[in-house]
């Protein structure tokens, strides 16, 4: 030890300091220990209230239990709609070590495409809770799966999870009806009710989906679960079970509409068969279809662009917002207007020369045989399509009361109780001129009113609507597509239904309906061809529209613009006259005339719908159709 | 008081056996095995105590605990070792326990190994690996307290200087590895001696002031992850997934522990995993919850008590080289104990200092009972003096 200083120092004093400053230590000590147990006191009795809540939210969290989606049937309870088990692959990041590794090990795993990894690290980088899934992939083949599992072991964080998703097995003739669901987007997300459809992915997008969504959706349960900090989930405390969306009964019947589906063999068109007493829509079928199935998780990008520049425009529902001039099949509603305006009787006849001519104007508006049909009454106008008489009755009755009694069959307005995003169509009537173009009616614009032409739109839905309405000798029944709702029925009569039709003398329905019959069965009927053999009474009114634009802006090829200047088919027909069963409109583009394309496909509805199994099926009537040489002019 | 100054052999100023006084004496066992019964008891009793809480707090895994068992039972037998030797040694072996301690600082700045962010280790591979840190926790103050033991006391300001070289250089050393918590750890162990040897309290007034007019100083040189503890201390819900997360859940554990608790192995946030560092930092909120305040006190009582009678024992010492030693040794335990219970229950900056005796870990045990050994050792070899 180097040298000592102990000669100076004073162990006396040294203790006596120490001693001081070890009691002002103690103090001290007391003083600290005094503090500490004060903020536990502060904060184990004070704020002992607080921090329990505290601890409760920490373990305890709610979790929602989505219901199930309900099933849709149709009228025979054949599944429509149905609720399928598939895989998707989620994503833990806490539980990822290395992301970009993982990812591009899924990728190779998975044989993604360029457009969806790009999908894919947008997901996985979304922001979420750390412990929580992200979805990054759904609906996984049974291939892609096994992948995944043989590689588990170098894929930590990365699950397949199984979800019940929205499947469609008859998508391509049901798409347009149905509807589909799809992905809650952020714009949804804003309206939607939280708590009902917590955890819930999917809502209905279009059609029946769309519009029954409340029924069909459920309400959300709850569970009470004790997770760690990680948010593993250790137990159970309780929970309340989500009550499960209805189950939908459609009026749809599927061999109906598997049946027009057929009939309109991938051409533009639309058939629409109604059940008149009941307003039940028995088919409504819009072609092309396409796959909702597509819809559900989310189309890709190609398939998408490939619907939306089909010129076919397969995504366009045209039965409920195809716009088409009814041409002559509106000639019985005309026949009925005169009656209740009482500008005509069954037995007031015409002499037509062949043309129409107002008075004071050179102008002859023609019938579509030149030579004229001679004497002509209301049985034979429908017969034989002419239009003189209804060149006559129209101005008779005046642009006006045209307006007002087509109303009244629906033209013009929204018509079914339960058809998401259907289109009014267009009556037109003088004050819809003068705000739409600025211009006073013509009495010349009244005569091509008067045979389905000019400025009228119909949408196929209102044709078949108005036919079922007519079938019904005015009593108006508010076409449906619900059956049932769960064990529900849905009511006969409805809300915001039209007024009845009234005629001064109810035989008169008779003699319209006679004229009717005799477009397919009568000798001079323009459909006489369509209604040969028939073994009941049928009424039906053919037509054929004049294409005059082109609609929207396409590049068409030429082949394609010759066909697309054709005339559209149209049919009209309602069985049997004496009990009506079914009523139904076909509208097929571009076919030519209707008594020729369109009768014989309303022909197989209603055959196949009153007859059932005697009735031929599509095959037949299209063999039918081209052994059928001779062909029947008709407007 | 007094004469063995003058004993001719200086190194053998504690003669293992004193000679025999006028007034007969038997020794106890306690005595000649120099340990002192009541601060082993006490040991003994927070030991178990913490054995207990460590169970549930290591999420039930026994294996932690016989682990931690292991790491007492050596940490004893290296406490009894030390007992047995006499202060005289310590005395002797000051400057070079210190001149390694610093030798190996230098040699982590150095090659030292990089753990969690920090150079903090020492590795000898497959040898051993440990902080050169902790060792000086007790070479330093032990520098300090046989410096002082040469001088005159109360110290002048010449000592002081000296001091506060002997303390700068491992501090400075300790806090750029950095280790800003085992820094300060070490420089209040080495002040306390300076502070019970009687420094002014105008040099402690001064002082103060430094160290206050330092703090913008220390806050510029700190790192980044320093300085959002201190920012996240004084706010903690500023950033509650983050930063902020142990303080918001410890003292969620603590606060929801009420007045009894929620039992042992009941404690929803030590169990479901949402306290972090539940079994080494943050295990007194494992207490806090499932024992309540009552349990807290059981605990802080038994803390004071060991500090109670830790200084008594330093009073006691014969000479003022054991005084201040001691006494650094005691109240640097409270400092630990302090600084922990008031991290874990927000009243302090979150620093990495272990309950002592309670949290998981072996370094720190030994470290401490070794200080408790040396305790025992000043206390045991008192010379028998005649009333």
């Amino acid at each position: 030890m180097p040298k000592r200083h102990d000669t100076l120092k004073n162990p006396e004093q040294e203790l006596r300091i120490f001693r001081v400053r070890a009691l002002l230590a103690v103090l001290v000590v007391v003083v600290l220990t005094g503090l500490l147990t004060g903020r536990l006191a502060y904060l184990q009795i004070v704020q002992h209230d607080l921090y329990s809540t505290r601890s409760e939210k920490n373990r305890v969290r709610v979790e929602p239990l989505p219901p199930n989606r309900g099933l849709i049937y149709d009228r025979n309870g054949v599944l429509l709609a149905e609720n399928r088990p598939t895989y998707n692959l989620t994503l833990v990041r806490e539980r990822v070590d290395d992301l970009d590794e993982t990812l591009a090990l899924l990728v190779e795993l998975l044989d993604l495409p360029e457009d969806d990894i790009e999908a894919f690290n947008v997901r996985s980088r979304q922001r979420q809770r750390p412990y929580q899934p992200a979805l990054l992939m759904s609906d996984l083949s049974e291939d892609q799966i096994a992948r995944l599992a043989v590689n588990r072991h170098r894929l930590p964080g990365v699950e397949v999870e199984a979800q019940l998703l929205r499947y469609y097995p008859d998508a391509e003739m049901m798409a347009h009806s149905l509807g589909y669901v799809g992905r809650i987007n952020a714009e949804e997300m804003q309206t939607l009710d939280a708590g009902r459809y917590a955890g819930t992915h999917f809502i209905g997008k279009t059609g029946i989906e769309r519009f029954y969504e409340t029924e069909l959706h459920g309400q959300a349960g709850l569970r009470k679960v004790e997770t760690n900090a990680r948010g593993r989930v250790l137990r159970e405390l309780g929970r309340t079970d989500p009550v499960p969306g209805a189950n939908l009964t459609l009026t749809l019947d599927k061999s109906m509409q598997m049946l027009a589906y057929e009939l309109l063999d991938d051409r533009r068109g639309s058939i629409v068969a109604i059940v008149p007493g009941t307003g039940e829509i028995l088919a409504m079928v819009s072609t092309p279809g396409f796959d909702s199935n597509q819809f559900v998780t989310g189309i890709d990008v190609a398939s998408y662009r490939g619907l939306q520049e089909n010129i076919d425009l397969p995504l366009f529902n045209r039965a409920i917002r195809g716009h088409y001039p009814p041409g002559s099949t509106i000639k019985p509603f005309l026949a009925l207007a005169g009656l209740v305006e009482g500008v005509v009787t069954p037995d007031s006849t015409i002499n037509d020369p062949g043309f129409y001519q107002l008075p004071n104007d050179s102008r002859r508006y023609r019938n579509w045989l030149r030579w004229g049909h001679g004497r002509v009454d209301m049985e034979r106008s429908l017969a034989v399509s002419n239009n003189t008489y209804y060149y006559t009755l129209a101005h008779d009755l005046g642009i006006d009361n045209l307006h007002e009694q087509m109303t009244n069959f629906g033209f013009g307005q929204r018509v079914a109780h339960d058809v998401q995003g259907e289109s009014t169509g267009l009556m037109p009537s003088r004050d819809w001129k003068r705000a739409r173009f600025n211009q006073p009616w013509y009495p010349g614009e009244t005569l091509s009113v008067g045979i389905g032409q000019g400025y009228w739109q119909v949408t196929p839905l209102q044709l078949a609507s108005a036919t079922a309405t007519l079938a019904n000798r005015g009593h108006w029944v508010k076409p449906r597509l619900a059956l049932a709702i769960g064990d529900e029925p849905l009511a006969l009569d409805l809300p915001e239904t039209l007024p009845d039709i009234q005629l001064d003398n109810d035989n008169w329905w008779d003699r319209v309906f006679s004229g009717m019959e005799k477009v397919l069965s009568g000798r001079e009927g323009t459909a006489r061809r369509t209604g040969v053999g028939l073994e009941y009474r049928m009424g039906g009114k053919s037509g054929t529209a004049q294409v005059f634009s082109l609609g929207q802006d396409q590049r068409y090829n030429a082949a394609e613009l010759e066909e697309r200047l054709r005339d559209h088919a149209l049919f009209m027909a309602f069985a049997p006259i004496d009990d009506p069963q079914i009523a139904v409109s076909v509208i097929v583009e571009n076919a030519g005339g209707g008594s020729t394309h369109a009768a014989h496909l309303a022909r197989a509805m209603t055959d196949a719908w009153i007859l059932r199994d005697d009735a031929p099926d599509a095959e037949e009537v299209k063999e039918a159709l081209v052994d059928d040489t001779a062909r029947v002019e008709g407007n | 008081m007094s004469s063995w100054q003058t004993l001719s052999r200086p190194l053998r100023r504690y003669p293992v056996r004193p000679p025999d006084s006028g007034i007969a004496r038997r020794k106890s066992i306690w005595e000649r095995i120099h340990l002192d019964p009541w601060l082993l008891g006490l040991l003994l009793l927070l030991m178990g105590g913490g054995l207990l809480v460590l169970y549930s707090a290591s999420g039930q895994r026994i294996d932690t605990v016989i682990a931690q068992a292991i790491r007492f039972g050596v940490a004893i037998v290296v406490m009894v070792v030390i007992a047995q030797l006499s202060p005289s040694t310590f005395l002797r072996w000051a400057p070079f326990a210190y001149g390694l301690g610093l030798a190996m600082l230098l040699a982590v700045e150095i090659a030292g190994d990089v753990g969690m962010g920090a150079k903090r280790w020492l590795e000898i591979p497959g040898v051993i690996r440990f902080q050169p840190s902790e060792m000086m926790k007790l070479a330093v103050p032990l520098m300090v307290a046989a410096y002082l033991n040469r001088c005159q006391l109360p110290p002048r300001f010449k000592h002081i200087f000296v001091c506060a070289v002997i303390i700068g250089l491992p501090v400075v050393l300790t806090a750029i590895q950095p280790d800003l918590g085992t820094s300060l750890l070490v420089a209040s162990a080495a002040v306390i001696v300076v502070l019970l040897a009687g420094l002014s309290w105008r040099l402690i007034g001064l002082i103060g002031a430094l160290i206050a007019a330092g703090l913008p100083v220390l806050w510029m040189n700190m790192h980044n992850y320093q300085r959002q503890r201190v920012l996240t201390f004084l706010d903690p819900d500023s950033d509650p997934l983050g930063a902020g997360w142990n303080i918001i859940q410890s003292t969620t554990a603590i606060g929801s522990g009420g007045l009894w608790g929620k039992g042992w192995l009941e404690g929803t946030q030590s169990q479901l995993e949402f306290l972090p560092e539940r079994h080494t930092d943050f295990i007194i909120a494992v207490l806090g919850e499932e024992f309540g305040l009552v349990g807290m006190l059981v605990l802080l009582s038994l803390y004071v008590m060991i500090v109670g009678r830790g200084l008594w024992l330093a009073t006691s010492a014969q000479d003022t080289f054991g005084r201040l030693f001691a006494g650094s040794i005691i109240l640097t335990f409270f400092i630990y104990v302090f600084v922990n219970v008031g991290m874990v229950s927000g009243i302090l900056p979150v620093v990495g200092v272990p309950l002592p005796l309670v949290s998981y870990g072996g370094t720190s045990s030994v470290t401490l009972l070794a200080g408790f050994g040396i305790l025992m050792s000043i206390h045991a070899h008192r010379r028998l003096l005649p009333r």
